[in-house]
């Protein structure tokens, strides 16, 4: 048995927007000490503070929004496959939670007292609100930070590597973590454990997300008992930036430009094409949801009519200079030191990694299939089905933060913290164990990325799919069984070895239900099988039995 | 257009004496220092010690280190064709190669 380091009635993992709102609900809720832990800074590292700009909320306004119209417009876009009762927990806490981030004076831009709107491509009306310019992620971030640092009863701890969840007689009875400045192992007691370590981008070459979205939360799930669904959604953001190289900005930030200045997607041959591919397209609008703004610009690549860097034009040369710099003046300045001039030149984009519809499979209340195990934010799978929309991933992270800090400090006024930890030592042991040296688990993220690019994006087939599933299988096989060397301060390839423990199995997940479905379906495209079939409108939920991923369908 | 860039790199744990270490990285133009120092990492020397989260965003706020004595971040500093000397944060306490500590001290363990 192993004494705990640290006790807790709540432990949160992972600081972005799901995890500091879990954290503040818990204490609001009754909890007397949350852990709020992070591999990386406090709010920073996540995909929250890289949010650029759109919010969905249907805040009571003069475009007659409710909650009603934003749940059939999310219900559309996940292409009958959402739960429908997750998805409406993100419509009705989204708008509490918008306004209580307003009241922490996140900055929402505003028309006079009313928050300002745009209409974001999929939204029926005017929904999104944001924060001027390309600030809303660091502006959510910074109001959630400033409100966690005022409640006595969380304690952030940063450089913290969670590798396990202990289970105790099947019950979440805390976590095993890596302290990477010490290199040494941390065991942490508490009846409550929520995953918001958000989704699996980083698995892919190209992603707008950063270096912790591998989906470890999702390996930490799998390995402690609960399922995963929708694991065959990944989002790719269809306008990536792409060429030519800047320094210094998120490759989402076209998104921004297009919401307020409209732009025009181009081929090589000049060709306006998205119209070809979506009737709805209106050219110069920015209507055109992310799957099918996907496929139809990686058709036009494959038809030889992409870009030079192979992807599209984006266009702002009929935006007047005086508009751009009215929009998005500081960022004109930046785009400058850059070396590019809108006015004059066209940007080339491309599909990138940039969201996960698929993770933990949850009750509404956040709840996994283990007792004392909750999930929040993006890694909570089901609520955006086979497609989400834009503006629905903060909405989202706050939402289901908020309901998870409720049910955990439920469950942690009803069961008590354990004092001895039967299931810590091995968890222990692997952090510090001594490992063969030599190899290159960095190279080995690398390959895994590009395996997952070049056979699992957003068009796949059973060829690819079917070679992807044989390397993974191979990298895993190859995989040490403890990582390199010896425990020592921030070891960067010992990490990588814990990432690879934790996301090849969910990379094999991700190919194990594309496969599986042998359909198109939002963000799931089969060029084997170019079709919707309505037989298909199941989710796939996945666990490990034996140590091996079992697969099921379950009725929609 | 492409070329090679000489990263010398102080190397070392706190407490160690701190050696330089010559890394040549192939790039082209318009790379930050940061993909050099990933470079690195997956073709050379996977254990030097960086740290980064958000990659190209300057959002994570991570990545600031001395180059050639000026204080930056790794991710918007251009990667260029000669020698460019990278040392740790001078103001924060040493923990390995290049990564300071820069939690907030009621922020980490």
């Amino acid at each position: 048995m192993t004494a705990p380091d640290l006790s807790a009635d709540v432990v949160v993992i992972g600081a972005g927007g799901a995890g500091m709102y879990a954290a503040i609900e818990a204490v609001r809720c009754g909890a007397r000490q949350v852990l709020l832990l992070d591999r990386s800074l406090i709010g920073r590292g996540g995909a929250t503070v890289m949010a650029q700009m759109t919010v969905a909320a249907a805040t009571p306004d003069r475009h007659g929004d409710n909650a009603e119209h934003h749940l059939r417009d999310t219900l559309a876009a996940g292409r009958g496959l959402c739960d429908p009762r997750l998805a409406a927990l993100l419509c009705e806490a989204g708008v509490e939670c918008i306004l209580e981030m307003d009241a922490w004076k996140v900055g929402w831009a505003r028309d006079g007292t009313a928050l300002r709107k745009v209409q974001a491509p999929g939204h029926d009306r005017p929904r999104c609100v944001y924060v001027d310019v390309l600030n809303t992620g660091p502006a959510v971030s910074k109001a959630l930070r400033a409100q966690v640092q005022r409640v006595p009863e969380i304690r952030r701890i940063g450089d913290l590597l969670v590798t396990d969840i202990l289970v105790e007689d099947g019950e979440a009875a805390g976590v095993v973590g890596l302290d990477i400045p010490r290199g040494c192992a941390v065991t942490i007691a508490a009846p409550a454990v929520i995953i918001a370590t958000g989704g699996l981008t980083r698995l892919y070459a190209r992603n707008s997300a950063s270096a912790n979205m591998g989906g470890d939360g999702y390996g930490l799930a799998l390995r402690a008992g609960a399922e995963l669904q929708d694991m065959e959604f990944v989002q790719f953001f269809p306008i990536g930036h792409l060429a030519p190289r800047l320094i210094g900005m998120d490759p989402i930030m076209w998104d921004p430009f297009r919401y307020k200045l409209g732009g025009r997607l181009l081929n090589a041959r000049g060709e306006d094409f998205l119209a070809r591919h979506d009737s709805a397209e209106q050219s110069g609008r920015y209507t055109t949801t992310r799957d099918v703004a996907t496929q139809s610009i990686l058709e036009e690549v494959a038809a030889g009519r992409g870009s030079p860097s192979g992807g599209a034009w984006l266009s702002f040369r009929h935006v007047p200079e005086a508009k751009l710099r009215e929009a998005f003046g500081p960022v004109i300045d930046r785009l400058a030191a850059n070396g590019i001039d809108l006015t004059r030149q066209d940007v080339e984009v491309t599909p990138i990694a940039h969201y996960h519809m698929g993770g933990i499979r949850a009750t509404p209340r956040m709840e996994t299939a283990v007792p004392g195990l909750f999930a929040a934010g993006e890694a909570v799978g089901g609520a955006n089905g086979a497609n989400r929309l834009s503006g629905n991933a903060i909405t989202e992270a706050l939402a289901f933060g908020r309901e998870a800090g409720r049910s955990a400090a439920a469950r942690a006024a009803s069961v008590p913290s354990r004092t001895a930890l039967g299931s810590a030592a091995a968890a222990r042991d692997l952090v510090e164990a001594q490992g063969r040296p030599g190899g290159n688990p960095a190279a080995a993220v690398e390959a895994l990325q590009q395996v997952m690019t070049r056979d699992v994006g957003p068009m796949r087939a059973s060829s690819g799919l079917a070679r992807a599933e044989a390397e993974l299988a191979a990298m895993a096989a190859a995989l040490d069984e403890a990582p390199p060397g010896v425990p020592a301060p921030h070891d960067m390839a010992r990490i990588d070895w814990f990432d690879l423990r934790q996301c090849l199995p969910v990379a094999q997940a991700v190919v194990q239900a594309a496969l599986a479905r042998t359909e198109s379906r939002g963000a799931h495209q089969r060029t084997d099988h170019a079709e919707t079939d309505p037989t298909w409108q199941v989710n796939q939920v996945q666990r490990l039995a034996g140590g091996a991923l079992a697969l099921a369908k379950v009725a929609a | 257009m492409t070329g090679t860039a000489t990263l010398l790199i102080q190397r070392g744990a706190a407490g160690e004496a701190p050696r330089e270490e010559r890394f040549d990285v192939p790039f082209a133009p318009g790379q930050s220092v940061l993909d050099g120092l990933r470079w690195i990492r997956a073709h050379a020397d996977a254990s030097l010690a960086i740290r980064y989260a958000c990659i190209n965003a300057n959002a994570c706020k991570e990545c600031m280190l001395l180059v050639d004595g000026r204080t930056v971040y790794a991710c918007t500093t251009r990667l260029e064709a000669r020698e460019m000397r990278l040392r740790p944060l001078a103001n924060k306490p040493l923990v390995r190669d290049l990564v300071t500590l820069i939690a907030p001290p009621d922020e980490r363990l």
